[in-house]
C-alpha cells in the first residue's frame, strides 16, 4: 500500500491541519508516512498545499511531482495539480469557486460541496474534516477508529471540545460526495 | 488500536525536544525562517520548569552564538540554530569556537542562497560547513540528517562528537527536513550533568571557577607568538586527522554491485533513494552513497568503490556542485564524477535524476 496525497487550497481552509489529522491516523495504523507542506510567506488568504504519503514500506522520496490523489479546494490548485494525477488516480474537489471544472477523463473525478454545506450548518471550521471524510469514503487507506485517534492527537487539548462535531464532519463528509466520472 | 508512542513531528521540532532529552544546558538563538520552530517549540515546552535548560531568544545571531561561546567556555553543554544568513553572521563566532576548541551544536536548516535568497530548501551551504566559512584553518564536525528521526538522532551524537574532540559540531538540515513531518521516537530524558560533573569532566580546559589544586583554564584563540600558535594550529590538524580516521559515518543503498554511484546527503538523498529504485526496476546498476557526516567525508569508501571498478560518480546535491569536489578528490580520476543539481529552492524529482545520470554518465 502506498497512497501519495496532495492537499491544495488557501490558506486557513485547514489544509495543512487536515494533512496532519491524516498523517496521524496513518501512524496509528503502522504505516510509514511523510507530510510535506509548501511553506512560504503566505499566510491565509494565500495558496497553501501539503504532501501527504502513507505506506506500508519505508518511504524513499518524501517529495512527490505526480499523485495518486488530488484533493483541490481553489482553482489555482486545479489548474496546477489536476496534470500530476497519475491515471487512473483520484481528483476530490469543492465545487466552491472552481471556475474551470476538471477535464481529464483517465482518472476518477468526485465533488464535494462541503463550503457550502458548512455555510448551511454555520459551521466553517468543519470544513476541513468534511473533506477528509469525503477523501476517506473513496479511499479508504485508514482505519476510521485511527483517523479517529489521529484527529485527536492533530488537535491541542484546548480544542478537544470539537472532537464530537469533528468526527460528526468526517462521517457526513462521506455521506455528501458524489462522483461525477 | 493501541495509542503509542511514536509521535508525528516536524524536523525542527524534534531539535528542541532532542536538545531537551539530551540535558542541553542552553540554547541562544534568533528566528529565522525555516528554522524559526526550533526556538518556538523550546518556548513551548518551557524546559527552564523541568531539566533548567534556558531558552534565550538573543538580540540578533551574533549575539546568539557569543553567547554560546561563553556558555561553551563553562564546560555546559549550549547550543544556537539558525538559517542560512543567520549562520553567515555567526561565522566568525563559529571560528573563535573552533580556535578556543569549544565544544557546542550548531544547527544550520538551509535555504537558498545567496545573500537572503529564499526561503525554501537548498543545500547552498556545503561549503561554508565543511570548507570554514568563518576565517582560518579550522573544521567543523558536519551532520547531514535525512529524516526527522535522524535529526533527533544527530543532536545526540553532534553532542557527544562536540565533546570527545572539544570542537563545535553542526547538524546541516535544510527547509524540507526541517518542515516535514514525520515519525519519531523520542529518547528518555537525561539529567543534566551537575556542576561538580561538569567540573570533573572539563578540568583542564573550562572556565567554570579556578579550585585550588589546578592552575587557572584560559579559554580563547588569540596567541600572538607565531611558534606557539602553529604549535596550536598542528595540535588541531591532530584532532581534525582522528576524526577523519575515526567518526565518518555513511550509508550505503545498493552500491556493492552497482556500475554508477549517486552521492547524496539529506533531503536529496532521500529524493534519490527513489531514483535507485527506478533505476534498478530499469534494470540499471545504480547505488546511493550517502554521507552522514559531510565532515569527516567519506573519501576512502568513495575510493574503495572507484577502485573496485565503479564506471561514474554522480553527485547530486541542491546547490551549483559544492559536494562534487571532494567526490572528484576521492575518486582522483579514476572514473568520471559529474554533478546534478537544483537551486533556488528548487527540488529535483527521482527521475529528474535518473536521467541526468544516463545523459551526464551512462551514455558517454
Amino acid at each position: 500500500m502506498k497512497e501519495t496525497l496532495i492537499i491544495a487550497g488557501f490558506g486557513g481552509q485547514g489544509v495543512l491541519s487536515m494533512g496532519k489529522i491524516l498523517a496521524y491516523s496513518g501512524v496509528m495504523q503502522d504505516f510509514e508516512v511523510t507530510w510535506m507542506p509548501s511553506y512560504g510567506p503566505e499566510m491565509r488568504g494565500g495558496t497553501a498545499n501539503v504532501t501527504v504519503i502513507l505506506s506500508d514500506r519505508k518511504i524513499s522520496s518524501p517529495i512527490a511531482h505526480e499523485f495518486d490523489t488530488a484533493i483541490i479546494l481553489n482553482q489555482q490548485s486545479m489548474e496546477k495539480f489536476e496534470p500530476l494525477v497519475k491515471p487512473g488516480g483520484v481528483l476530490i474537489y469543492d465545487t466552491n469557486g472552481i471556475t474551470r471544472h476538471p477535464v481529464r477523463d483517465d482518472i476518477e473525478v468526485y465533488a464535494i460541496d462541503a463550503t457550502a454545506e458548512c455555510a448551511k450548518l454555520g459551521q466553517a471550521k468543519l470544513f476541513n474534516t468534511m473533506i477528509l471524510g469525503g477523501y476517506l469514503k473513496v479511499r479508504p487507506v485508514v482505519e476510521m477508529e485511527n483517523v479517529m485517534i489521529g484527529l485527536k492527537k492533530s488537535l491541542p487539548e484546548r480544542a478537544w471540545k470539537m472532537l464530537p462535531a469533528n468526527e460528526e464532519a468526517i462521517r457526513h463528509g462521506g455521506e455528501i460526495i458524489r462522483k461525477i466520472r | 488500536m493501541a495509542d503509542k508512542e511514536v509521535k508525528l513531528m516536524k524536523g525542527n521540532e524534534v531539535i528542541a525536544h532532542a536538545a531537551i532529552r539530551y540535558g542541553c544546558d542552553g540554547y541562544f538563538g534568533y528566528p529565522i525562517t525555516p528554522q524559526s520552530e526550533v526556538m518556538e517549540t523550546l518556548m513551548e515546552l518551557k524546559p527552564w520548569e523541568t531539566t533548567g535548560m534556558v531558552v534565550l531568544q538573543a538580540e540578533s545571531e551574533i549575539s546568539s552564538v557569543n553567547m554560546v561561546y561563553g556558555g561553551a567556555s563553562t564546560g555546559k553543554r549550549v547550543m544556537t540554530s539558525s538559517s542560512s544568513p543567520g549562520i553567515s553572521l555567526m561565522a566568525e563566532g563559529i571560528s573563535y569556537l573552533a580556535g578556543a576548541e569549544l565544544p557546542c551544536l550548531i544547527v544550520n536548516c538551509q535555504r537558498g542562497g545567496p545573500g537572503l535568497g529564499t526561503i525554501q530548501p537548498s543545500q547552498g551551504d556545503y561549503f561554508q560547513a565543511c570548507k570554514g566559512g568563518g576565517h582560518g584553518d579550522y573544521k567543523l564536525i558536519v551532520f547531514a540528517p535525512n529524516s526527522v528521526q535522524e535529526m533527533h538522532d544527530h543532536v545526540f551524537e553532534a553532542f557527544d562528537l562536540a565533546f570527545k574532540y572539544r570542537n563545535p559540531a553542526m547538524i546541516l538540515a535544510d527547509g524540507a527536513i526541517g518542515q516535514m513531518m514525520e515519525k519519531v521516537v523520542l529518547a528518555p530524558q537525561r539529567p543534566r550533568k551537575s556542576d561538580a560533573e561538569i567540573a570533573a569532566e572539563c578540568r583542564t580546559w573550562a572556565a567554570n571557577g579556578k579550585p585550588a589544586d589546578r592552575e587557572r583554564n584560559v579559554v580563547t584563540s588569540l596567541e600572538l607568538q607565531s611558534e606557539k600558535m602553529e604549535i596550536i594550529n598542528h595540535r588541531l590538524q591532530e584532532k581534525y586527522r582522528m576524526m577523519e580516521e575515526c567518526e565518518v559515518r555513511y550509508e550505503e543503498i545498493g552500491c556493492e554491485d552497482a556500475d554508477y554511484v549517486i552521492v547524496a546527503f539529506g533531503s536529496s538523498a532521500r529524493i534519490c533513494s527513489a531514483t535507485v529504485e527506478m533505476a534498478r526496476a530499469e534494470g540499471l546498476k545504480v547505488g546511493l552513497l550517502r554521507p552522514i557526516t559531510l565532515y569527516p567525508f567519506p573519501t576512502k569508501r568513495i575510493a574503495e568503490l572507484a577502485a573496485r571498478g565503479v564506471r561514474g560518480f554522480l553527485s547530486a546535491e541542491l546547490n551549483a556542485g559544492q559536494m562534487v569536489e571532494d567526490v572528484r578528490l576521492a575518486v582522483n580520476g579514476k572514473a568520471p564524477v559529474e554533478h546534478y543539481g537544483r537551486q533556488g529552492g528548487m527540488l529535483f524529482a527521482p527521475d529528474e535524476v535518473l536521467a541526468a545520470l544516463k545523459d551526464k554518465l551512462i551514455k558517454k
